[in-house]
């Protein structure tokens, strides 16, 4: 069907007078690459040569696909009162000893279950599956992100209990898995204070995306230069929703907090919202 | 490189497209990507030209507009223009709701 005009047929020709105004008449600016050397359309043939020519609108969302996988992941999610939770950061933030901690402290009162997301090996599985919890490695192999597909199947596999909590870790990656959605309830940041106050104002996006900021690893405060007040304060300037917990899963500072949360996340379960 | 999966989605859908048209070649494929997104259309048209080689888009044209952001400041209520994701409004106040600049769009796609 031809979408630009609803007609039936894919041959109606569109003869009429596009290739003269294409687009560079509204404001936004181009970004044309030109280093190629095909013949792309800036020629003004239209309607001159033998073939018509179609021009079909989208207007499709570029994530369509990823979106509407996380949307069923949701819905499988909710179907099972589960709560699931996205946690991101860049390697070495600390994710994986802060879930170890958080199964270790809370696991007899809130049923977890773990999916691991890598590029390669099973190590972090092999951590979590040594505290006791259910879990499946996901490894992204050159992918830098997980994506809702991967989730699907993940929970697939992992066949959580109804009212559990699952934890996805991310690949450790503070810029692409910003942008998709896997169908969590909540997404979760962690950044550790050996990274540097201004890690918000140079990977924004992820910021953004985030509804929780935990700030790890504050047992090294002493030892490193790091201003938790200008941390915070540039993390609320790309986000000032963020609910902030800084916490050490190494000695258990601040993790009370943290826990209650997550308790709060638990009872939620499936049902939508922050 | 999380534009290499975002362009595979675009030849994706554009290819589905063309294919249902009965396997008519692909001259020109329009695609917006707002300023706000953590998209690099230089990256995009790389990826572009890989993705679409031995298809329907072989040798497609690749425009990609970007639209410049704005936002409503929830404190004061203004309209604003926001260069980037640290921009404020006039107020000082952070809390923007954007409005637009986040996009991600495939707009139109061009067969002979």
């Amino acid at each position: 069907m031809c979408a630009t005009c609803g007609c039936d047929s894919v041959e109606h020709a569109h003869d009429h007078s596009h290739g003269h105004d294409h687009g560079h008449d509204h404001g936004h600016n181009h970004d044309h690459n030109h280093d190629h050397d095909h013949d792309h359309g800036h020629g003004h043939n239209h309607g001159h040569d033998d073939r018509p020519r179609t021009i079909i609108k989208l207007e499709q969302d570029v994530l369509l696909k990823n979106r509407l996988l996380a949307e069923q992941n949701r819905g499988w999610l909710a179907a099972r009162d589960v709560a699931a939770l996205n946690l991101m950061s860049s390697p070495g933030a600390g994710k994986t000893t802060l879930l170890e901690r958080t199964l270790r402290d809370l696991g007899g009162e809130v049923r977890f279950a773990v999916i691991e997301g890598d590029q390669q090996t099973s190590r972090d599985a092999e951590r979590i599956a040594a505290v006791g919890a259910p879990v499946i490695q996901i490894n992204t192999g050159t992918g830098c992100h997980l994506d809702a597909g991967m989730v699907r199947d993940g929970l697939a596999a992992l066949a959580p209990q109804p009212r559990s909590v699952v934890l996805i870790e991310n690949v450790g990656n503070l810029v692409c898995p910003a942008l998709f959605d896997l169908g969590e309830r909540s997404r979760v940041v962690v950044f550790s204070v050996t990274e540097g106050e201004d890690k918000p104002l140079k990977y924004p996006h992820m910021f953004r995306a985030s509804d929780v900021l935990i700030l790890s690893k504050i047992d090294l405060l002493p030892y490193v230069p790091f201003d938790m007040e200008q941390a915070i304060g540039y993390a609320r300037r790309v986000n000032p929703r963020l609910r902030i917990f800084a916490v050490s899963a190494l000695r258990g500072d601040g993790l009370g907090a943290w826990y209650d949360w997550l308790r709060g996340q638990a009872a939620q379960g499936g049902r939508d919202g922050v | 490189m999380h534009e290499l999966a975002l362009t595979q989605a675009i030849v994706e859908a554009v290819l589905q497209r063309a294919e249902e048209a009965g396997g008519r070649r692909v001259a020109r494929v329009v695609v917006e990507i707002g300023r706000l997104t953590a998209v690099l259309p230089a990256a995009v048209h790389f990826c572009f030209e890989l993705c679409a080689e031995d298809t329907l888009l072989a040798g497609a044209a690749l425009v990609i507009e970007q639209p410049p952001g704005t936002a409503r400041c929830r404190s004061c209520g203004a309209q604003v223009a926001i260069e980037d994701l640290l921009s404020l409004c006039s107020c000082g106040s952070s809390d923007l709701a954007w409005l637009s600049g986040h996009e991600l769009q495939i707009r139109e796609m061009e067969m002979i």
